[in-house]
């Protein structure tokens, strides 16, 4: 940990960075400078630069042109994330932590404690654990990573960074995997950090974290520097404004009323499934039926089973007034009922084919003719795809893992909505995604319950499920705690039966 | 490029430019690199009866290899497919020789074994299958342990010699392999036939693309409603089909079937594969180059006949030779068409 000798000086500075790769200018200029024990946070919409920006600032890239300056003395920082010698660290959005290995381990890897040429495990479990403890984590420095939560394994990054007497901390959206509750464990951790001087800089899609959390806000649009000040001087309105450089008046579609005497098309009666027990709930046409609660909480579990890929272990589900039993994901689909998944790049799509064979995987059978694939139709499909979800690709040969995130997730929506369903659920709609795309798929989720489509919302954004749903759900330990409709639909009334402090009667 | 329209693939081709045209025609420049090499040590190479003995040798292996690009696409490896071919080649012996009594030596004996020898291939594509979908073992370790049984059990029948064909039959089935039409063997037509419909099967069904999709990623074709148990069963399948249709046009060429048989054919087979282009860790499969695959196998061995430069011996040096290069140029494909820094 570095004591800071003159407080405003800046340990890190960016000055005057442009980047191209290849023709194509991704950076223009921007400058930027992080002063020990501050949070910096660095907000944009997808694609405007801030992901080529911060791997600049910790030497995963070359500037094209412009300086990295560390004390004050110009450096050219070593490639590789060889930049951790000079402490600065950049924790990655995909984190970087080898599965199969124990936390001790990954806490060393690369530079373990040695003594007479044997590692010396003892000590160094020691020192994990100290720092665990120190971080408030009940996890133990022998536990294998692939056991670990998503919350779990950044803040072994976090341990990791530490240790390495990071005095940069540079983190790519951190929390856009964490839970409310896990979001707050984290920022204690934060909070710690600064105080012992470490400058931190903070990638997020999440504004009004940003403004509880960080010291000052630096602004990229398009690649271009728009403004750094202070986070107390801005509203999340105003950095939204920013970003995208227009009016964002109506992030949420006006919301429908919900007939509350239309038919039943879900009846989801004491389901059981791995991690769930005795859920019961039921969806009406045209609804958009929110689920909140913490990660782990088992949202993602109810609907993994109801849609056939995880079994069913009780009770009764009724599709369209049918009872059905256990389905297959094909069976669902056949029904109507698709379920779109949170982890896009991991069961969502194919990241090395191109889009259209992405596009019509999960609608296939409706694509074939005389036993073989109608490739001419399946263009057509591609071609009104990209047109109503707004695609976005440079030409549309390009493999999917290439798109950004927010028409990665655009195209995943096209999938689903290929089959034709008319009960669509969509876990974590906006994960890692920029405002503008957010307000797009708002304003579609909207439009699909007015045609009558019954759409359920699993997110652990509450602002999202807030102005979204007619009605919410909330989970705990694998239950539904309690289902509010109305004025009750606001952050506290969630939060507490998130947390388990209420529980209400179910219906 | 197994997946787009006719427009698309050019817009590609235009976009990557050399690379994707690279990645394509890289096996065919190469075998008819290897054509020309062999035409200029020896004229006699392009003989018209060269060419056939050629392209019949190859049959086998291309065949074999049309059943591998399935299995290897989807993200599996099947090592059992040279024993496999030993032991239908045996049962498939001894049952024709003990119908002798009851059926003669004609058409119908043969008819019989080339039945027996499919349903045995289906039968053992499906224990291959199951055993890595259903008991949820590595492809290579049942494979592994498939290998050793076959080769075991066709030494057992053969008592550690060699089972031989009734010399009758023998001469009722020898056209299969020594016969033609239109000027090609038999063998011949069987791989062109398994070729079409392999590449069919894999670039224009449902089925093709879901072992795509399964090889890419086994949970997104999960949750996008493919069966992944079933389409992975149903490629070790097609492969011991493909290992049985060798097999019928293998047997009559010697009429025998011994521990020696059909060794190494597996490498030869997932070598050819690799040739073609298709990736070992799935995902990405490619049968016309799995055939020129085979012909480029096929080729080497044939040139080293022809010539004194290299001794006979060395054929599996240069086929050795061949795969890695053929893989490297494939690798370094990759950084043709990107940019360093992309």
């Amino acid at each position: 940990m570095n004591i800071a000798t003159h407080p405003s000086a800046s340990v890190l500075e960016a000055v005057n960075i442009s980047k191209s790769f290849g023709p194509v200018p991704v950076l223009f200029s921007v400058s930027m400078n992080v002063r020990p024990g501050e949070v910096h946070a660095l907000i944009g919409e997808n694609g405007a630069g801030k992901s080529t920006f911060i791997k600049i600032l910790s030497g995963f890239h070359e500037p094209t042109s412009g300086q990295i300056q560390i004390d004050g003395a110009n450096v050219v920082l070593p490639p590789n994330g060889a930049a951790e010698d000079l402490g600065i660290v950049l924790i990655h959005q995909e984190l970087n932590l080898a599965e199969q290995m124990t936390v001790e381990e990954n806490v060393f890897l690369g530079r373990e404690l040695v003594s007479k040429g044997f590692l010396s495990r003892t000590e160094m479990r020691a020192k994990v654990q100290a720092a665990l403890d120190e971080i408030g984590l009940t996890i133990s420095p022998t536990d294998r990573i692939s056991d670990l939560t998503i919350a779990q394994k950044q803040m072994v990054e976090i341990v990791k960074a530490v240790s390495r007497n990071a005095r940069i901390l540079i983190m790519d959206e951190p929390t856009a995997v964490l839970t409310e509750d896990e979001t707050a464990l984290f920022f204690k951790q934060v909070e710690k950090l600064k105080q012992s001087g470490v400058g931190i800089v903070f990638v997020s899609h999440k504004l009004r974290e940003i403004q509880e959390i960080a010291d000052r806000v630096t602004i990229l649009r398009d690649g271009q520097w728009i403004d750094t000040r202070p986070a107390a001087d801005l509203t999340p309105d105003a950095m939204a404004q920013m970003m995208v450089g227009r009016e964002l008046s109506d992030l949420y579609p006006p919301m429908n009323e919900a007939d509350v005497d239309a038919e039943r098309v879900l009846e989801v009666q004491n389901l059981s499934a791995p991690g769930i027990s005795n859920v019961s709930f039921d969806l009406r046409k045209g609804e958009i039926l929110g689920f909140s609660g913490l990660i782990g909480a088992g949202r993602t579990a109810v609907f993994e089973a109801l849609c056939g890929i995880l079994p069913i272990q009780g009770g009764s589900v009724k599709l369209f007034g049918k009872d059905v039993g256990a389905m297959s994901v094909a069976d669902a689909r056949d029904a109507g009922l698709v379920y779109l998944t949170k982890d896009r790049k991991e069961k969502g799509l194919l990241l090395q084919k191109q889009m259209q064979p992405n596009l019509t995987l999960l609608a296939l059978p409706k694509f074939i003719r005389n036993f073989m694939i109608d490739q001419s139709a399946e263009g057509d499909a591609l071609e009104r795809a990209v047109r109503r979800f707004d695609v976005r690709a440079r030409d549309t040969s390009v493999v999917v893992g290439k798109l950004s995130g927010g028409n990665q997730q655009k195209l995943l929506l096209a999938k689903v909505m290929e089959c034709d369903p008319r009960i669509v659920i969509i876990d974590e709609p906006t994960r890692g995604i920029d405002v503008g795309t957010k307000q797009q798929i708002y304003h579609f989720i909207a439009a699909l319950a007015a045609e009558g489509v019954s759409v359920v919302v699993i997110s652990s954004e509450m602002p999202e499920i807030i102005g979204l749903c007619h009605r919410v759900a909330v989970m705990r330990e694998g239950q539904i705690t309690g289902v509010l409709t109305g004025d009750h639909i606001n952050e506290n009334e969630i939060m507490r039966y998130a947390a388990g402090l209420k529980r209400g009667d179910i219906q | 490029m197994t997946m787009m329209t006719a427009s698309q693939e050019a817009a590609t081709k235009k976009s990557r430019r050399f690379s994707a045209d690279f990645k394509t025609l890289g096996p065919a420049v190469a075998l008819l690199i290897l054509c020309l090499v062999g035409f200029l040590l020896n004229p006699a190479f392009i003989s018209e009866g060269n060419i056939t003995n050629l392209l019949t040798r190859s049959a086998f292996i291309g065949i074999i290899a049309v059943g591998a690009t399935f299995v290897i696409t989807a993200g599996g490896i099947d090592l059992s497919v040279g024993s496999m071919a030993a032991a239908i080649a045996g049962v498939m012996i001894i049952v024709m020789d003990g119908l002798v009594d009851t059926l003669g030596t004609g058409v119908l004996t043969v008819l019989t074994g080339c039945g027996l020898a499919i349903l045995l291939g289906i039968g053992a594509g499906w224990i291959n299958g199951a055993l890595t979908t259903k008991g949820k073992i590595e492809a290579f370790i049942v494979t592994l342990g498939t290998m050793g049984i076959y080769r075991s059990l066709v030494t057992y029948f053969a008592d550690g010699g060699t089972l031989s064909l009734d010399f009758e039959i023998r001469g009722t089935y020898r056209p299969v392999y020594y016969e033609g039409f239109l000027g090609l063997p038999f063998p011949v037509w069987v791989f062109i036939a398994v070729a079409i419909c392999g590449w069919l099967l894999l670039n224009r069904t449902a089925f093709g693309r879901y072992c795509t999709a399964i090889g890419s990623n086994e949970a997104v074709a999960r949750y996008s409603a493919i069966k992944v148990d079933r389409i992975k069963t149903m490629t070790y399948i097609i492969q011991g089909l493909c290992v049985s249709f060798a097999t019928i046009i293998y047997v009559p060429r010697l009429g025998s079937a011994s521990a020696t048989t059909g060794v190494l054919w597996e490498l030869e087979a997932i070598a050819a594969v690799i040739i073609g282009g298709t990736v070992l860790k799935g995902g990405y499969g490619r049968i016309g180059g799995t055939i020129l695959g085979a012909l480029i196998l096929t080729t080497i061995g044939n040139i080293l006949n022809f010539t004194d430069m290299i001794s006979n011996y060395l054929n599996g040096t240069m086929q050795g030779l061949i795969i890695i290069v053929a893989v490297l140029l494939q690798r370094s494909d990759w950084t043709f068409g990107k940019k360093k820094d992309a």
